[in-house]
């Protein structure tokens, strides 16, 4: 059983934190196929077209029929494991300092052998569920779990060293004005997170829901100006060594297209927010999350991006909007690679219309800010890389991915 | 279907003999290239044989560390020009395999005198380096689980073997103390000093249930042979050894989920009726002898036990040289060292030895015929490359 884990002691200022170490990131073109799933935490292999084999490891011919057609499909993850050493010796740093490991060979019910990580509750002879991860290289790697749930089980340091996971972490929700930033407030106290500072800008103007905010268990209101350079230093300077989960919630959403609107004010203002405010945030607290990327039980973890999925495709009636979080999206594609030097993962998390003032008049389905909470906060204790919350969210992406220009002219009707 | 197919009869190795077997002394590190290596073992050859470079008109090499160069490369660095050359990237099989190709070459008259060489260098990081390189697979799918080598994927096989199998860690023990006996013996051993089971079993774990002695020492050094046919090893005076019988054998099994066999179970019915000899003919065993679950494996495989049956086989065999079961008589890689491809070498031109009377070490009493195993190269969870040969003394 996994032993819980215990509240880190506060943190000698006199000891060196340790440089995070990643394991080898390198892998052929055709195994990140495995990668794009780990990062929405989907159990995807190559199933060969012709044949239906499942391959693994990653190929570029079937080897039942030599077939080239061989794209990632979803695939049942149960298997057994048939053997698992632990690892005492390692010839790589990352390792070295983990010891000791342990892995074990898989036979998955729908066909290939797998090595895998272990999850401290799975023991050999044993049924197990197979999980692609991303591991601290960003790239994927697959993990075995006990066949069910055991208490405790996100604790086991080899998966918490793949998760997010609020509990002990130390969280910044840099807006909390917004519905949103206060339901995962709560969400991620309810989650164990030890500390949630929430930002706010003029904290003495009062705003609707800050009593209710307030009264959430580990929540510290503290002033944070996402539109002042100042600010976010300030913020950064007394609070970014303590911060081991960042989330964006800064939001900015009107209406109009770009010919609409006269003059360039609400352009510039909702850059100054998403975009400036995002660039803000990175060069304040970047440097510092990704030099805490091995720093214990509640080391650097995460910097949450929550984003309209208007980003990926624009919509004309939220048109400037939507450029802006475009823009929005490529800075943190930009800061994925930045913090994955130090091990700390980026998530973006893709959301249409939120019920909220803001898009009133659009027709449902809506996403209520208490479930894009909810989906966050399991987000970070899975580990993904990429999330889509929502009917509108996954519709965009699943039209994306089959036709862009139809969906170009769709959203554009 | 290759099953279905009626084989055709193999044309026997007439005429073929093996000679010259070369060991250059082993060294934990070198600071040397592979290339150094590679030539102090050909000139050796050369020197033995009383041949001249020109003579040489076929090469065959194996080396893991020669990059970036190939076979090619080294006909230009050691002033060779042979007629007939190959590269065998094979690890531990690349001995079995040079062979059986250079004795077709040979008796097919596209050479005369093929040199098989196998030689590599070991610096201090050049292990590790290798392995997060060493096949697209481990680095997909092996490598970035745990970074345990080797080491780690043979305690798997290892693991799978003794539950299925009963065998335990004393039955490895058993290998590889014996193999020390024998190694005490042999001048080029590494290992030097005596082990006892009580060592072996309190040795420290490396990945459970592999321990200290389970495992090769990675080293530099170089092996080689030379392959002719019998009438010229005659006008050289060259005591030889007789090909009697080779198989060969990639990818064997891969629908078993976990390995438990090797190739030679595909073949070994091939390899005595080609030989005209029964497994009760042989008087001594080299193993490829990476992890000892592997030699029983090769136990099993190549019929002188029934498949699970090693570990009662072991415990009712003495294993060394003056043993009922004489197994990898000059100490196996376990004791000599591994020295990259030329472990692969190893057993054979230590069986060369014993076959023409030329031992350094100890000698099996009245050995006639030997048969030296190969397997190799694990690019994901399995050693993929299996091979054996046959062969008998000259003076039989």
């Amino acid at each position: 059983m996994t032993e819980p884990l215990s509240r880190p002691k506060r943190k000698n200022p006199l000891k060196k934190t340790p440089v995070p170490l990643l394991p080898q990131g390198t892998r052929s073109r055709t195994a990140l196929g495995l990668t794009a799933a780990a990062a929405e935490g989907r159990f995807q292999l190559q199933v060969c077209v012709d044949c239906v084999m499942v391959v693994y490891p990653p190929r570029d011919a079937c080897p039942r029929c030599l077939s080239p057609r061989l794209p990632y499909r979803d695939v049942a993850n149960g298997g057994t494991l048939l053997a698992e050493t632990t690892i005492r010796i390692s010839t790589d740093v990352y390792f070295r300092e983990r010891m000791p490991w342990r892995i074990g060979t898989v036979a998955l019910d729908v066909g290939p052998s797998i090595v895998a990580h272990l999850h401290g509750d799975l023991r050999e002879g044993e049924r197990t569920r197979l999980q692609l991860k991303l591991d601290k290289s960003g790239q994927a790697i697959v993990m075995a779990l006990p066949a069910a749930d055991t208490p405790n089980m996100a604790d086991d340091p080899q998966w918490r060293e793949l998760t997010c996971d609020p509990k002990y972490r130390r969280v910044l929700i840099t807006d909390g004005r917004t519905a949103v930033a206060q339901a995962l407030a709560g969400a991620l106290s309810e989650a164990g997170a030890s500390a949630i500072f929430v930002g706010v800008a003029d904290p003495w103007k009062p705003f609707p829901g800050e009593e209710k905010l307030r009264r959430i268990e580990r929540v510290e209101i503290v002033p944070l100006d996402l539109t002042d350079t100042t600010s976010v230093n300030e913020c950064a300077g007394e609070f970014a060594a303590r911060v081991d989960i960042l989330i964006n919630t800064a939001e900015h959403v009107r209406t109009g297209g770009i010919i609409d609107r006269k003059g360039l004010t609400i352009a510039r203002e909702e850059l100054e927010i998403r975009y400036f405010g995002l660039t803000r945030l990175a060069q304040a607290f970047g440097p510092v999350l990704r030099g805490r990327g091995a720093d214990g039980v509640n080391s650097a973890a995460a910097f949450v991006n929550l984003l309209s999925v208007y980003a990926l495709a624009n919509w004309p009636a939220y048109g400037a909007f939507s450029a802006t979080e475009a823009a929005c999206l490529s800075a943190s594609l930009s800061l994925r690679a930045e913090l994955r030097q130090g091990g700390v993962k980026v998530l973006n998390v893709f959301f249409g219309p939120l019920e909220t003032e803001w898009y009133q008049a659009v027709q449902p389905p809506k996403v209520a800010p208490a479930s894009l909470a909810r989906e966050v906060v399991r987000a970070l204790q899975q580990g993904l890389e990429d999330l889509f919350v929502g009917d509108i969210a996954e519709d965009i992406r699943a039209r994306l991915a089959v036709n862009p220009k139809a969906l170009e002219r769709e959203l554009g009707s | 279907m290759a099953s279905t197919r009626t084989q055709a009869r193999r044309e026997p190795y007439r005429g073929v003999v093996v000679g010259a077997p070369v060991t250059i002394p082993y060294r934990r590190y070198s600071t040397n290239t592979a290339h150094w290596w590679v030539g102090r073992a050909v000139r050796e050859v050369i020197q033995r044989t009383g041949l001249r470079s020109a003579d040489i008109d076929g090469l065959s090499l194996s080396s893991f560390t020669v990059g970036p160069d190939t076979a090619i490369g080294l006909t230009q660095h050691l002033g060779l020009s042979p007629r007939w050359l190959d590269h065998v990237p094979l690890g531990g099989a690349s001995g079995v395999v040079a062979l059986r190709r250079a004795a077709r070459a040979v008796q097919c008259g596209d050479a005369e005198f093929v040199l098989c060489v196998a030689g590599d260098t070991n610096q201090v990081d050049s292990f590790r380096r290798m392995l997060s390189t060493f096949s697209r697979f481990a680095q997909d799918a092996v490598y970035p689980y745990g970074s345990g080598g080797p080491n780690a994927s043979f305690a798997l096989i290892t693991r799978n073997y003794m539950r299925h199998y009963g065998a335990t860690r004393e039955d490895f023990g058993k290998i590889c103390v014996a193999q020390r006996a024998n190694a005490l013996r042999f001048p080029h051993a590494l290992m030097k000093k005596p082990l006892t089971l009580d060592e072996y079993l309190s040795a420290r774990a490396i990945s459970d249930p592999i321990h200290l002695f389970d495992c090769v020492m990675p080293c530099a050094g170089a092996e080689a042979f030379l392959v002719c046919r019998e009438d010229a090893a005659r006008s050289l005076r060259l005591p030889v050894a007789r090909l009697l019988a080779t198989v060969e054998r990639h990818n064997a099994f891969p629908e078993d989920p976990i390995q438990y066999r090797g190739g030679w179970a595909m073949d070994v019915s091939e390899l005595y009726a080609m030989a005209g000899v029964t497994a009760e003919d042989v008087d001594f065993v080299e193993t490829y002898d990476d992890y000892p679950v592997i030699c029983m494996m090769q136990i099993e495989d190549l019929g002188f036990c029934a498949k699970g049956e090693s570990p009662e086989f072991i415990r009712s065999h003495s294993l060394t040289v003056d043993g009922s079961f004489p197994h990898n008589t000059s100490g196996g890689q376990l004791s000599v060292g591994q020295a990259g491809a030329a472990g692969g070498f190893l057993g054979l031109v230590e069986a060369l030895r014993q076959l023409t009377g030329n031992v350094l070490g100890a000698e099996v009493p009245d050995a006639k015929v030997g048969l030296v195993s190969g397997f190799g190269m694990v690019t994901y969870d399995r050693g993929l490359a299996s091979g054996a040969a046959l062969l008998s003394g000259g003076r039989a």
